[in-house]
C-alpha cells in the first residue's frame, strides 16, 4: 500500500459513520455472509454481484452471498452460524424466531406487505377459486414458504380439507418463479406464489405470466424480512440495517431497488408477522 | 401417341432417349440416397436417443426416489431448452412412467398430464405400451409400432437394479421430413443442372448420330420407279454400319442406273431390229415386182414402138421406179462379203473424201489415225460408216470436228466429235430409225444405214450428246485373223 492510498484509507476510516463504534468484525476483515432465498428473483447473477459490491462498499466489510436449494438449508446454515444474515420468508422467521433477529423489512408499493396469489393456467377458465382445484395437481414453492405453502394449507384447513386428499398430486418447485412456470406449462392446474414475485415477473417476463391467471389473492402479510442470526453482534445488525435503510438515499441504491422492484427497506416490526404465526398454529406447524 | 413416338425422327428420338435415361438414373441415384439418408438419420437418432436416454435415466433416479416431480421435469425438459427446435434428433415428447405405468412427468404436461395412463392417451402409445419389454430390461429398447408415424425409445430407470420407472422418448418420423426435403431439393437441383448440361450435349450428339441415317433415308426416299438423273446423296463416309449401309446403297444405286440404261439400250436395239426386219421384208416384197416392172420397161424400150410420147412416159416411169429401187436398196442394208481387209489407206481415203466438204463449210477437221497395218474388217463398210459419221459431223459442227481412229487388241474404235448443236436426250432413242425426222437433209437414212452396218459387223455404236459436245463412237470387234 502506497503512502497516499494509506492516507486516503485512514481519512475514509475517520470520516465513516460509526467509525468510533466498536467495529470488531470490520477491523478483523471477516466477511459478512448473507443467505439468499427465492423470496425475490435471485437468479440474476449480474444484479447480485452489483448489490453485493454495493453492500460491501457501504458496510466497509467484505460481503458474501450464499444461495441454497431450499429455505430449510438457509435456516440450517443460520442456526449453525455459517451465515450471519439471510433474506427469508416470514414463515421460517416466525417459526425460528428465537434464533433470529429482525434486520429490515422491504417496502413493496410503499408498504412492508405482500400477498399470496393462487394462480391457474390462463386457459383453464373453469377454475375460479381454490375449491375448483379438488382432484387436481397443485404446485407449491417451498415447504417453508408462507405465500407458496402455508397460506394455501391454511385456506384448506379453513375449508375443512386435508391437503393430501384434496389435491390428486402436489409437488414443490423450490422457487416461486418455477411455480409460475409449472402452472404456465400446464403441469399443475393450480399453484401458490408470492404476489410480489408474480407482479415483478409480469413486468420483466410477461410472456411467462401471460400463460397464468391470478385466481385468488390472500390478505396482506408481512413482507419476507431480512434477518440475522441471534448471535450476531448488535452493532453489525445495526450497521447492516442502516445500509439497507439508506439504499433509497443514493442513485446506486435506488437503481438496485428498482431492479428488485422494491421501494426501500424499513426497520419493521415483529407484529407484521403475527398473522403468519397464527396461520402456522392453525395448520399445525410447530413454532 | 405410340404411333407418333414410333414415327418420330431419330434426330429427336435419340436425344429424348438420352434425356429419359439420364433422368431415370438421376432419379434412381436420388432415391437410393434418400433411402440411405433415412437409414442414417434413423441410426443417428437411435444413437443419440440411446446416449441421451441413459443419461436422463441415470439423472432421474434421484428425483424419482425423492418424488421431486419438478426436478424430474427440469431434467427431461433440458434437451428441449438446449437444442434448437428444428433439430432432427430432438425427441417429440419425453415421458417418465412410474412403476405402475402412469405418467410421473412429461415434457408436454398439458397433453400428457401427470398420473395419466400412458397407454390410454394415444392409440400409438397404446401400441408402444403393448410391445414394451417386461420390466427388468437394462438398456434402451427401440419400439417401432407398425403403421405409426412415431418411434419410441424406452429406457428403464433403475436404482441399484430395482426399477423405479421407465423413460419413454417418442420421436416423430416427420422430423426426417425437412432433412429429406432438403436433400430431395438439392438432388433435384443437381439433376436439373446435370440435365441442363446433358441435354444440349445429347441433342448435339443425337443429331450427329442421326444425321447419316437421316441423309441416307432422305436419299433412299428419292428413289421412285426410276432413278432420278441427278441424284445427290451426301453420305457418311466410314466403316461403321451406317457407312457400310451408305456404301452398299451407293453401289446398289450405281447398278440400278446401269441396269436402267442397259434396258433402255436394249429396248432401242430391239425396236431397231424390228424395224429392220420389217423394212427388209417390205423391201424384198417391193423388189420383186419392181424388178419385173423395170424389166418390162426395158423390154418395151428395146422392142416397142418409138412413139416419143410413150417413150417419154416410160422414161418417167423408169426414173420413178429407179428411185424406188434406190430407196429400197438403201433400206435393205446388206453386207456383202468383202475380201479386202481394212488398211490405213482406206481410212485416209475417207479423210480425203471428207476434207473438201469440211473446207467448204469452214470446219476444222482434226484427224488422228492410229491404224498402221491392215485389220480384219471389211474395208467398204468401215469406210462407209466413217464417211457417214464424218459428213454428219461436218454438217452439224459449228467450227470443229475431231476424228479419232484407234485400236486395241480386240477392237477398232471410230470416234467422231463435233461442237455443234446437241441432240436432245428424248430424241436419242429415235436417232437411228429410218426416215428420221431429225435429219435436216437427205432421207434420214444415213444413220439408219450406219447403224445397220455396224450391227451387221457385230459392233456397237454409242452417242453422247451435250451442248457443244456430241460424240459418236463406233466400236467394231476385230474378227479373228484366221
Amino acid at each position: 500500500m502506497s503512502r497516499r492510498k494509506f492516507c486516503a484509507a485512514l481519512a475514509a476510516f475517520l470520516l465513516a459513520p460509526g467509525a468510533f463504534a466498536p467495529a470488531t468484525a470490520r477491523a478483523a476483515g471477516r466477511p459478512l455472509r448473507i443467505g439468499l432465498t427465492p423470496v425475490f428473483l435471485d437468479e440474476q447473477a449480474a444484479f447480485l454481484e452489483a448489490w453485493r459490491a454495493y453492500l460491501e462498499r457501504r458496510l466497509g466489510q467484505p460481503v458474501e452471498f450464499a444461495q441454497r436449494g431450499s429455505y430449510r438449508e438457509i435456516v440450517d446454515l443460520l442456526g449453525r452460524e455459517k451465515l450471519d444474515a439471510a433474506w427469508l420468508c416470514g414463515y421460517p422467521y416466525v417459526r425460528y424466531e428465537r434464533a433470529l433477529k429482525l434486520v429490515a423489512v422491504p417496502l413493496y408499493q410503499g408498504k412492508p406487505l405482500y400477498r399470496s396469489y393462487l394462480i391457474a393456467p390462463a386457459a383453464a377458465a373453469s377454475i375460479s377459486g381454490l375449491a375448483d382445484l379438488r382432484g387436481k395437481v397443485f404446485a407449491y414453492s417451498d415447504p417453508l414458504s408462507n405465500s407458496g405453502f402455508l397460506y394455501p394449507q391454511y385456506r384448506l384447513a379453513q375449508m375443512g380439507e386435508r391437503a393430501e386428499a384434496f389435491f390428486s398430486r402436489t409437488f414443490f418447485t423450490w422457487t416461486h418463479r418455477k411455480v409460475v412456470e409449472a402452472v404456465a406449462v400446464g403441469m399443475a392446474q393450480g399453484g401458490a406464489v408470492d404476489g410480489y414475485i408474480w407482479d415483478t415477473l409480469a413486468r420483466i417476463r410477461p410472456e411467462l405470466t401471460e400463460k397464468t391467471r391470478v385466481v385468488e389473492m390472500s390478505p396482506a402479510f408481512g413482507f419476507p424480512p431480512l434477518v440475522a442470526r441471534a448471535s450476531l453482534l448488535d452493532g453489525e445488525v445495526a450497521a447492516l440495517r442502516r445500509v439497507l435503510l439508506s439504499m433509497g438515499e443514493n442513485d446506486e441504491g435506488r437503481s438496485l431497488l428498482g431492479q428488485l422492484n422494491l421501494d426501500g427497506f424499513t426497520a419493521g416490526d415483529r407484529a407484521l408477522y403475527d398473522e403468519i404465526g397464527r396461520m402456522a398454529r392453525v395448520v399445525g406447524g410447530s413454532l | 401417341m405410340n404411333q407418333f413416338l414410333r414415327d418420330l425422327s431419330l434426330r429427336y428420338k435419340i436425344p429424348l432417349r438420352v434425356f429419359v435415361l439420364a433422368s431415370a438414373s438421376a432419379l434412381l441415384v436420388t432415391i437410393s440416397i434418400l433411402f440411405r439418408v433415412y437409414d442414417e438419420t434413423k441410426n443417428d437418432l437411435l444413437l443419440h436417443a440411446d446416449s441421451m436416454g441413459r443419461v436422463l435415466a441415470n439423472t432421474l433416479v434421484g428425483p424419482m426416489t425423492h418424488d421431486d416431480v419438478w426436478r424430474a421435469y427440469e431434467i427431461v425438459n433440458s434437451p428441449f431448452q438446449a437444442g434448437s427446435p428444428g433439430q432432427t434428433q430432438g425427441a417429440e415428447v419425453i415421458l417418465v412412467l412410474d412403476r405402475k405405468g402412469r405418467i410421473f412427468v412429461s415434457t408436454r404436461p398439458a397433453e400428457y398430464p401427470m398420473l395419466g395412463d400412458f397407454s390410454r392417451l394415444d392409440p400409438e402409445f397404446a401400441a408402444a405400451g403393448a410391445t414394451m419389454p417386461a420390466k427388468g430390461g437394462e438398456g434402451p429398447t427401440v419400439i417401432e409400432p407398425l403403421a405409426s408415424g412415431r418411434l419410441f425409445v424406452t429406457v428403464p430407470i433403475l436404482s441399484e437394479g430395482a426399477p423405479l420407472g421407465t423413460l419413454v422418448m417418442s420421436y416423430s418420423k416427420r422430423m426426417f421430413l425437412p432433412r429429406f426435403v432438403g436433400i430431395a431439393q438439392r438432388a433435384a437441383l443437381m439433376m436439373a443442372l446435370a440435365l441442363a448440361v446433358l441435354l444440349p450435349v445429347a441433342w448435339y450428339w443425337g443429331h450427329r448420330m442421326a444425321k447419316p441415317l437421316v441423309s441416307l433415308a432422305a436419299c433412299m426416299d428419292q428413289i421412285g420407279p426410276r432413278v432420278p438423273e441427278h441424284l445427290h446423296c451426301d453420305l457418311y463416309d466410314s466403316q461403321d454400319e451406317i457407312g457400310r449401309a451408305g456404301a452398299s446403297f451407293k453401289r446398289m444405286l450405281k447398278e440400278l442406273k446401269e441396269k436402267e440404261s442397259l434396258e433402255k439400250q436394249m429396248m432401242v436395239t430391239e425396236r431397231l431390229a424390228a424395224v429392220g426386219r420389217l423394212t427388209a421384208g417390205i423391201a424384198h416384197e417391193i423388189n420383186n415386182p419392181l424388178g419385173g416392172m423395170l424389166n418390162a420397161i426395158n423390154t418395151y424400150k428395146r422392142h416397142g414402138q418409138d412413139d416419143p410420147r410413150t417413150l417419154k412416159t416410160l422414161a418417167l416411169l423408169e426414173r420413178g421406179l429407179a428411185q424406188i429401187k434406190e430407196t429400197v436398196a438403201a433400206l435393205l442394208v446388206e453386207s456383202k462379203v468383202e475380201p479386202h481387209p481394212l488398211s490405213r489407206r482406206d481410212i485416209e481415203d475417207v479423210r480425203t473424201l471428207a476434207a473438201p466438204e469440211a473446207a467448204k463449210r469452214g470446219v476444222a477437221l482434226k484427224w488422228e489415225d492410229d491404224v498402221t497395218d491392215a485389220l480384219p474388217l471389211p474395208s467398204t463398210q468401215v469406210r462407209q460408216i466413217l464417211l457417214n459419221l464424218l459428213l454428219n459431223a461436218i454438217h452439224a459442227a459449228g467450227k470443229r470436228v475431231e476424228c479419232q481412229i484407234y485400236r486395241d487388241s480386240r477392237s477398232l474404235t471410230l470416234a467422231v466429235w463435233n461442237d455443234g448443236e446437241h441432240i436432245a436426250e428424248e430424241n436419242l432413242s429415235y436417232l437411228f430409225e429410218p426416215f428420221s425426222r431429225l435429219s435436216r437433209n437427205g432421207h434420214g437414212l444415213g444413220l439408219w444405214v450406219t447403224y445397220q452396218t455396224v450391227r451387221q459387223l457385230g459392233g456397237g455404236i454409242v452417242v453422247e450428246s451435250e451442248p457443244d459436245d456430241t460424240r459418236f463412237t463406233v466400236t467394231l470387234t476385230l474378227q479373228d485373223a484366221s
